[in-house]
C-alpha cells in the first residue's frame, strides 16, 4: 500500500506545550487507523495541521508526495482530505438534506451556479442515498438544530465523506454520544468508511473503540509517537498502559 | 420567530411528479399569490390616480434596492451603504443625458445604470467582501459617504445639491404624452420589477442562495467542504450592488431628477429599514415592505408634516415587536390560519 499523507519532522508548540515534536507520521492508502493519548497531547492539532487549520513552525505536510504545508483548510479539503469535528460544525438553520445537498454541490463545483435549484432530483436522490447510509432514512426535512448529538456526529461524518476525500479524518466521533450509542454510530461510521476504501484516521478516548475499529494505533505523547502498531501490541506495550491507560499510577 | 432565524423561502422548484421543465410551475403558495398581485397590480393600473401609479413606481424602484439588501442579510452581512449603488445607478442615467450619449431611451439608460452599479460593486467588493459585521456595515456606509462627498463638491459635474435632470425622451421606443408619462413609466417599472423578483427567487433556490445561508450559520463549514466563503459574499454583494443600481436608475426615471441625498447614509438606512419593516422571509417581502413603507411615510408626512419620521419610527418599532419575521411574517401567519380553518 502506498502512502497517501505524511507528516515529515513537524513542529507546533502552544507556549510550553509541545503539541507536534519533530513529528513524522505515514499512513497508507485504505487505512484505518486509531490515534490515542492523553489530553493535551496533539491529537487534534495533528488533524489541524494536516488540514490545514495550524501551520507547523518547521517541517512539512505531504498529500500523495505534494508539499500541502502552505495551503488552505479549502484548498486541502479540494485535493481530498476531509475532516469531521469534535464539535460538529453543521448548518443548523438548513434541514439535514440540505446540509447533504450543499455538501454534493460542492462536490460537484456547482456552489456558483444561482439559476438551477439546489434541490435538482438527482442531487436529491444521491443526497436521500447517501444519508440513508449513515442511517438518516426518514427525518431529513427536520432542522438539524433538531438532531440529538450522536445524530449530528453522524451528519458531520457524512458531509465530509460526500465530498468523496481520499483521507477522512474523524476527530472524536463519539465524544458527546451515549454509552448505549457509541458503538451504533461507529458500526454505523466504519462499515460506510470500509465499503469505500478510503483511508479513515479516528481520534478516540474509548479503548476499546479503538481496539474493535482500528487496523493499526498511533499513541500520541507530548507531540510525539510513543508507540505505532496493531492494536494488541500497541495495548499491550507497558509504554502505553502506564501513560495512556494510567496503570501503575 | 427573530429575524436571525427567518430564512428566505426555499421554494422547491424540482418537482419529481411533474416532468422537469413544467416542475419551474410547481411553485410555492408566495409564488401564486405574488403571480396574482402582479396581474392584478397590472389591471388595475389604467384606473389608479397618478400620485398612486408614482409612488408604486417608486416603490417598486425601492423594493429592488431593498432586495440586494436582503440578500446580504441572508449571509448576517447588513448594508449601511447601498445609497452608493442607488446613486450610482440613478446618476448614471442623469450624466447620460446630460453629456449627450446618443440613445435617450429609458431602457438602455437603465441598463447602463445597471452596469455602471455593477462594477461599481464588483471594485468595492474586492475589499468589502472580507468583512464582516460591524466593519463591514461600516465600511459600506464610508463607501457610499464618499460619493456623497463628491456629488456634493463637484459641482461642475454633478450639479451639487441641486442635482440634475434625469428624463429619457422616451421607453422602449414609446413617446408617452404628459397624461400617460406616469402609467407608461409604472409598467416598464413593474415588469422589470417582476422579472427581477422572479430571478432573486431562482437564486434564492439555487446553490449560492443556500451557500448565504450557509455561511449565516458556519463559516467553517463552508471553507472544509471546499468552497471560499469569500468568494461567495463577493458574488452576492455584485449581484446586491447591481439590484441597488437598477433600482436607483429606474428611480431616476420615475422622478426626473437626481441628487446627491440619493448616496446620503441616511439613504442606505432607510432600505436596512424596509429591509426590516418587510421581512427576508421571501423576496417578495422586500417589495412589500417598500410598498407599504411609501404609503406609511406618504401619510405620516400628510398627517404631521414636522414629525413624520417619529410615527415611522413608532410603526417600525411596533413591527419588531409584535412582527419581528417583518410584514411578511404576518401574512405568513394569516396564511396559515387561514389553511388551518379550511383544513378543520
Amino acid at each position: 500500500m502506498g502512502v497517501v499523507l505524511e507528516t515529515v519532522n513537524v513542529t507546533r508548540y502552544f507556549g510550553a506545550v509541545k503539541a507536534a515534536d519533530d513529528l513524522s507520521v505515514q499512513l497508507a492508502e485504505g487505512q484505518t487507523v486509531g490515534i490515542v493519548g492523553p489530553n493535551g497531547s496533539g491529537k487534534t492539532t495533528f488533524v489541524n495541521l494536516v488540514t490545514g487549520y495550524v501551520k507547523p513552525a518547521r517541517g512539512a505536510v505531504r498529500f500523495r508526495g505534494r508539499d500541502i504545508t502552505p495551503l488552505t483548510p479549502r484548498q486541502i479539503t479540494r485535493l481530498g482530505i476531509a475532516r469531521s469535528f469534535q464539535i460538529p460544525q453543521l448548518y443548523l438553520r438548513l434541514s439535514v438534506l440540505e446540509n447533504m445537498l450543499l455538501a454534493l454541490a460542492i462536490r460537484e463545483q456547482q456552489h456558483w451556479d444561482l439559476w438551477r435549484p439546489l434541490k435538482l432530483p438527482a442531487r436529491v436522490e444521491e443526497a436521500r442515498c447517501l444519508l440513508a447510509q449513515f442511517g438518516f432514512d426518514t427525518g431529513v426535512d427536520q432542522p438539524c438544530a433538531a438532531l440529538p448529538e450522536g445524530g449530528r456526529k453522524l451528519l458531520d461524518v457524512a458531509l465530509s465523506f460526500a465530498l468523496r476525500p481520499s483521507v477522512l479524518l474523524l476527530d472524536e466521533p463519539t465524544s458527546g454520544v451515549s454509552v448505549e450509542d457509541k458503538f451504533a454510530v461507529m458500526d454505523r461510521l466504519m462499515s460506510v468508511v470500509r465499503q469505500s476504501a478510503i483511508t479513515a484516521v479516528f481520534i478516540e478516548h474509548d479503548m476499546e473503540v479503538v481496539a474493535r475499529y482500528a487496523e493499526r494505533v498511533l499513541v500520541f505523547a507530548e507531540g510525539r509517537i510513543l508507540a505505532d502498531g496493531g492494536p494488541a501490541a500497541v495495548f499491550a506495550n507497558p509504554a502505553v498502559r502506564t501513560h495512556v491507560l494510567g496503570e501503575g499510577v | 420567530m427573530t429575524l436571525e432565524e427567518r430564512s428566505l423561502a426555499a421554494p422547491e422548484l424540482a418537482g419529481r411528479r411533474l416532468p422537469r421543465a413544467l416542475g419551474l410551475l410547481e411553485a410555492s403558495g408566495a409564488v401564486r399569490a405574488a403571480v396574482a398581485v402582479l396581474v392584478v397590480l397590472a389591471l388595475v393600473a389604467p384606473l389608479l390616480p397618478g400620485w398612486l401609479l408614482f409612488l408604486l413606481t417608486v416603490a417598486f424602484a425601492k423594493g429592488l434596492v431593498v432586495l440586494g439588501v436582503v440578500l446580504l442579510l441572508r449571509g448576517d452581512l447588513v448594508s449601511f451603504g447601498h445609497g452608493l449603488f442607488y446613486a450610482a445607478g440613478a446618476y448614471t442615467v442623469a450624466f447620460a443625458l446630460r453629456w449627450g450619449v446618443p440613445v435617450r431611451d429609458a431602457a438602455p439608460l437603465v441598463l447602463l445604470g445597471t452596469l455602471v452599479a455593477t462594477v461599481v460593486a464588483a471594485l468595492v467588493g474586492l475589499f468589502i467582501a472580507r468583512y464582516r459585521g460591524i466593519f463591514f456595515g461600516m465600511l459600506s456606509t464610508a463607501f457610499t459617504m464618499i460619493l456623497y462627498s463628491l456629488l456634493l463638491k463637484l459641482y461642475w459635474l454633478t450639479g451639487g445639491t441641486d442635482g440634475l435632470a434625469a428624463r429619457p425622451a422616451g421607453i422602449l421606443g414609446l413617446q408617452p404624452a404628459a397624461d400617460t408619462l406616469r402609467l407608461t413609466q409604472y409598467y416598464f417599472v413593474l415588469v422589470l420589477t417582476a422579472a427581477v423578483t422572479y430571478g432573486a427567487y431562482r437564486l434564492a433556490a439555487s446553490p449560492l442562495g443556500y451557500l448565504m445561508r450557509a455561511i449565516y450559520d458556519n463559516e467553517v463549514r463552508v471553507e472544509y467542504m471546499g468552497a471560499s466563503v469569500r468568494q461567495a459574499i463577493y458574488r452576492t454583494y455584485v449581484i446586491s450592488g447591481a439590484l441597488g443600481g437598477l433600482g436607483g436608475a429606474l428611480a431616476a426615471v420615475a422622478v426626473g431628477h437626481v441628487a446627491p441625498d440619493l448616496a446620503y447614509w441616511t439613504s442606505s438606512g432607510e432600505f436596512v429599514f424596509v429591509a426590516l419593516f418587510g421581512g427576508a422571509g421571501s423576496v417578495f417581502a422586500p417589495l412589500l415592505g417598500a410598498v407599504v413603507f411609501e404609503f406609511v411615510r406618504n401619510y405620516a408626512f400628510k398627517l404631521s408634516p414636522y414629525t413624520w419620521q417619529l410615527l415611522l419610527g413608532s410603526v417600525l418599532v411596533l413591527v419588531i415587536l409584535f412582527a419581528p419575521g417583518g410584514l411578511w411574517s404576518l401574512l405568513e401567519r394569516l396564511a396559515q390560519r387561514a389553511r388551518g380553518g379550511k383544513r378543520s
